[in-house]
């Protein structure tokens, strides 16, 4: 499963990094979707991995080891929303870049060519 | 008390600035008052600082570094403050009818209290980074009060200049304290004090000398960082008799005189202060001579008095300190009423230019004696304070001197001869006719407006007649509080006998009158322009050079090393994320095998799933968005159950209904993006472009395989301990919850979550601000052709009558009736989110996701005509709930945030338990919904606005009919 989890990691952030660089403003806002995806998961597995022990400690004697790591579901959990909000910012700067320069080159305006 | 003298200035500096501009005269009355306040305040601290004692104040600023505010009051301390507040109080009266009615008075008053509070707290400092400090402060204040008339550029450009060779000597200051303070191992300046011989012997000595020297000499304009001065004179007189002559020059010979006792002593010091000093007198007294312009006058021979005192310090004998304290306060009270006399004459004579004016005595007789008095003072003429100290001086040149080296004693009596000729040049305004071309006819000035120079001469005559009547007592305080047990023997009297310094300064005065004739006759004073010999060595071009080279250089590299490309940004930024890690990552020691969790075949198939759908989406990214958007929601997914599967169900949660309002959102962003087809024949790709795109190839690759190899590389390590052990035990003990993700959320770590909230609040409201001002772009501005096709009936409908009796009824009956349901599934997820997985985050979107779903399905005037969330009360609310709960933490006197849990118990439901948390986690919510609505709604809008053509078209008749915000 590590080996599963590492793999699609990389291959989420190296296709958000591929999209990142792209020139087309809506490629780049797909490539930071996928870069959040890999960053958030990766934040996630520094927890390590653990199946079926959510940090719910209902049980009367808490055993520390009988639980997975809550500390990076905390962080990764702000992340994901605060995401969102990036997500929508950029989206509001792509669509208002395209309407005042005419095109939805990231730097508004179309290469020489 | 102290504080209360040092906070008076700046308080009144804030009033005075919110004062209405009509209001010049009680600005004044501000001013004024408060320095009357704070001069009878020093008054009476006399009585504790005359009887030897060392006024304290203290409080604790930084103790974890070992740093405290402190102030300290002794007898030169006393000596300044006095002198700030004494000035400070007749310039203000001065300034009340110096300035015009026209101009912005209450900025002016607010500065020069701000400047008054600046410099009593660079005087009062008893910690050496509270006095760097506040030695900026009296800069920033200066650059504001030479700007003061900011429309005109030599005020500009004075004041750009002030500022950057002030400050700029206030940082090599700050190195030099943070270097002295490291050797005393304390910024105290007793500590400091006391560590005296440490310091000199220390290898950095010659290092602190030279850091320190240079914050001294920029601030009291001493060679060759003497040119500021002159420029600074753009400023109103006030000021220049405030700061310029009296008070703030003089901050460079107050620290040299604080620090004397440590650093003084070595021939090191003495070539460096002395030597500074030696030139600057020379310099300024000859350039003082061939000015036309009064102020200049005064201003290069502020510069040579500066000089005088510099070198007095330099010399590092315990006489060469009284004779500066000495000339340091006679200097402050003859030049500012100079000053003073010059602005009267500028005033009503309309100029101030030496050429024109002569003979004013006729006109301003009262005014012309005491301007008279005051330049023999400064010239040095018997029986005036000037002469006093300036004959310790000479006598002080004479010491040196009788140790082999007369060099000293010459360039002592050449200045004093030039000091002469300047005074002489001054008094020639007043003799001979009175011109009848002056652009003013002069008259005497106000009564007030002269009383602050009548003041300020009746000292001149009274320290000069009864010296160690007046002065003496308080000169000795300021002499003992620096020089202690090492202080000499001196006498303030007028007469020592006909000695050789007496001899000096009859040399001088003769010399001075035969010069000045001489010049005169046949040197064409009067009409001269420029400075000779020396005309061509000009500081401030100099400077002005330096600072345009400095722009052109940077210019240049920012054209050379700058770019504006986004692309070639972000590649920079991710060709040194992945440089940076390759060259730290080792490879780790060979996977301990028994640490893997055992392979699971769905699980890589989930992830088979989740990489082709990241990489489909990369590829069709271009040329189909909604293909790649579902791709990537189909990551989003995946990304969602590995969650789930890896027991974060909170995660889980958020991650999934995140998804959906992505998903909306960017669905809602799309219309608005330019078609972009795929050309139906392949056209031939520019081989740059190929090369560009396996560059990126292999650098994307390259990133994916670094974090696949670093992530893999932690997961094999063996499990190290973790501060989840702490959070795990006290969650439910001290947190009150079993579900330690949402304890920590808005327990452990609330005040981290405080922050997020409000970043979310901020991005929302400029989400908002921008759509607000959104401009599409003309080609988008119609409908799009899904929505006009002619085949389809839906798009003769109204988005409320298509879910009313059109295709979407039934999907419209579902959903309208499932609305509250949703909305208790959303109260549900949120209450028990303390103990189980829930909480604001996730019920706040599921709320929002109930609330999206209606404008999906009856478009946005069907909704609003309903129900009205306003998203912008709910965003102020939820800050407030969550502000409001951590507040009341510090009511109860715990620190901000602090949860507490009560227990309540209710008829029927039993007993709960509420935790304080549980408030915070009301105010999340709230915010999360108020956003997420924000920002959704806004976009939405934009599809039934009508939007105005770029270039001043009519505004389009947009079907506002159409369910554009599907």
């Amino acid at each position: 499963m590590e080996l599963t989890i590492a793999l699609g990691i990389g291959v989420l952030f190296g296709s958000g990094v591929w999209l990142v660089l792209r020139p087309r403003s809506f490629q780049v806002l797909t490539g930071l979707l996928l870069m959040s995806y890999a960053v958030n998961l990766f934040i996630f597995v520094m927890g390590g991995l653990w199946v079926d022990k959510p940090p719910l400690t209902l049980a009367e004697d808490v055993d520390p080891a009988a639980y997975t790591d809550p500390l990076p579901q905390a962080l990764v959990l702000t992340a994901i929303v605060i995401g969102f909000a990036t997500t929508a910012l950029y989206l509001v700067l792509m669509i208002g870049s395209r309407g005042v320069t005419g095109t939805d080159h990231v730097d508004g305006q179309e290469p020489d060519q | 008390m102290l504080a209360s003298l040092l906070f008076l200035p700046f308080l009144g500096s804030v009033i005075a600035a919110c004062l209405p501009a009509s209001a010049h005269r009680r600005e004044a009355w501000l001013a004024g008052g408060i320095a009357l306040v704070g001069l009878l305040m020093t008054g009476w601290l006399y009585l504790q600082v005359g009887a030897d004692e060392v006024v304290r104040y203290q409080w604790q600023w930084l103790p974890a570094y070992g740093l405290d505010f402190t102030l300290r009051m002794d007898g030169l301390a006393w000596l300044f403050t006095a002198l700030v507040q004494g000035i400070g109080l007749l310039v203000v009266l001065y300034a009340r009818y110096y300035m015009s009615p026209e101009d912005p008075v209450p900025k002016f008053f607010s500065f020069l209290l701000a400047f008054m509070g600046s410099m009593l707290g660079v005087v009062l400092s008893g910690n050496l980074i509270q006095l760097v400090v506040f030695w900026e402060l009296t800069s920033l204040t200066s650059f504001l009060l030479i700007g003061y008339w900011h429309h005109r550029i030599d005020a500009r450009r004075g004041a750009r200049m002030a500022f950057t060779v002030t400050a700029a000597g206030g940082l090599c200051l700050l190195v030099g304290v943070l270097l002295l303070g490291n050797i005393a191992g304390s910024y105290d300046l007793d500590a400091v004090l006391a560590s005296a011989d440490a310091v000199r012997a220390h290898d950095h000595y010659l290092a602190i000398l030279v850091l320190v020297a240079l914050g001294a000499l920029t601030k009291s304009a001493q060679f060759p960082f003497h040119f500021w001065l002159p420029h600074a004179m753009a400023a109103p007189t006030p000021v220049s008799a405030y700061l310029h002559s009296a008070t703030m020059v003089k901050a460079g010979v107050f620290l040299l005189m604080r620090l004397w006792p440590v650093l003084s002593g070595t021939p090191e010091w003495m070539w460096i202060i002395a030597g500074a000093g030696c030139i600057t007198l020379l310099i300024g007294s000859f350039f003082a001579i061939f000015q036309d312009d009064i102020k200049g006058l005064l201003a290069y021979s502020t510069i040579s008095h500066l000089g005088l005192i510099t070198v007095l310090l330099g010399l590092g004998t315990p006489l060469g300190m009284v004779a500066a304290i000495f000339h340091t306060l006679n200097h402050a009270i003859f030049k500012a009423s100079l000053f003073m006399a010059a602005g009267i004459i500028d005033h009503e004579a309309g100029t101030r230019d030496l050429k024109l004016l002569r003979g004013l005595y006729s006109a301003l007789p009262f005014t012309a004696t005491l301007a008279i008095v005051a330049s023999a003072s400064m010239a040095g003429v018997p029986l005036l304070n000037g002469f006093l100290s300036k004959e310790m001086f000479f006598a002080e040149t004479v010491l040196f001197g009788g140790r082999g080296n007369w060099w000293l004693s010459i360039a002592a009596l050449v200045m004093g001869i030039f000091a002469v000729v300047y005074s002489l040049r001054f008094i020639g305004v007043f003799v001979g006719k009175l011109p009848t071309d002056l652009p003013k006819q002069p008259h005497e000035p106000p009564h007030w407006m002269r009383f602050p120079v009548e003041c300020l001469v009746f000292l001149c005559l009274l320290v000069g007649i009864a010296p160690s009547l007046s002065i003496g007592p308080l000169l000795h305080q300021a002499v003992t509080s620096v020089l202690g047990a090492q202080t000499p023997d001196y006498s303030l009297t007028i007469w020592h006998g006909f000695n050789l310094p007496f001899m000096m300064s009859l040399i001088a005065l003769s010399g001075g009158i035969l010069l000045y004739a001489v010049l005169r006759r046949y040197g064409d004073l009067a009409n001269r322009g420029k400075v000779p010999l020396f005309h061509r060595i000009n500081g401030a071009q100099l400077f002005d050079n330096t600072l345009q080279y400095l722009a052109d250089l940077s210019e240049w590299l920012i054209r050379r090393l700058g770019t504006r490309r986004l692309q070639a940004q972000l590649l920079l930024i991710i060709v040194v994320m992945c440089g940076v890690v390759l060259t730290l990552i080792r490879l780790p020691s060979l996977p301990d095998s028994s640490a893997l969790t055992s392979f699971n075949g769905l699980f890589a198939l989930l992830w088979v799933i989740g990489g082709v759908c990241a990489i489909s989406a990369a590829w069709l990214a271009k040329y189909h968005r909604l293909a790649a958007l579902i791709l990537v929601s189909g990551t989003g997914l995946v990304t969602c159950i590995t969650f789930l599967w890896l027991s974060a169900p909170d995660l889980a949660l958020t991650q999934l209904m995140v998804e959906t309002v992505t998903t909306v959102l960017i669905l809602l962003g799309l219309r608005w993006l330019p078609p972009r087809i795929k050309p139906s024949v392949p056209v031939r790709v520019p081989g740059v472009t190929v090369l560009r795109r396996s560059r990126d190839l292999i650098i994307a690759a390259t990133a994916g395989t670094l974090l696949t190899v670093i992530s893999y590389g932690v997961l094999m390590q063996p499990k190290v301990g973790s501060i989840a052990d702490f959070f795990l035990l006290r969650s439910l003990s001290e947190g009150g919850g079993t579900n330690v993700v949402n304890v920590l959320l808005v327990d452990f770590r609330a005040f981290d979550t405080f922050g997020e909230i409000t970043v979310l609040s901020i991005v929302a409201l400029t989400v908002y601000a921008l759509l607000r001002r959104f401009r599409p772009s003309p080609e988008s501005i119609a409908l799009p052709p899904q929505q006009t096709n002619s085949i389809d009936p839906a798009v003769k409908q109204s988005s409320a009558l298509q879910a009313d009796t059109g295709y979407l009824k039934i999907p419209a009956v579902y959903l309208r009736f499932l609305l509250p349901f949703m909305w208790m599934i959303a109260v549900y997820f949120f209450m028990r989110g303390h103990n189980l997985p829930g909480g604001g985050f996730v019920a706040g979107l599921i709320f929002t996701v109930a609330m999206i779903v209606q404008y999906m399905i009856g478009g946005t005037v069907w909704v609003e005509s309903r129900l009205r969330l306003q998203p912008h009360k709910w965003i102020a609310w939820g800050l407030a709930v969550a502000a409001l709960t951590g507040l009341g933490a510090c009511l109860l006197g715990y620190p901000f945030l602090t949860s507490h849990t009560a227990h309540v118990t209710l008829p029927l439901l039993g007993e709960i338990h509420l935790p304080s948390a549980f408030m915070f986690d009301l105010g999340v919510f709230m915010v999360v919904v108020g956003t997420t609505m924000l920002i959704l709604v806004a976009l939405s809008h934009q599809s039934i606005r009508s939007h105005r053509v770029p270039g001043g078209g009519a505004p389009e008749p947009k079907a506002a009919l159409s369910g554009g915000d599907r």
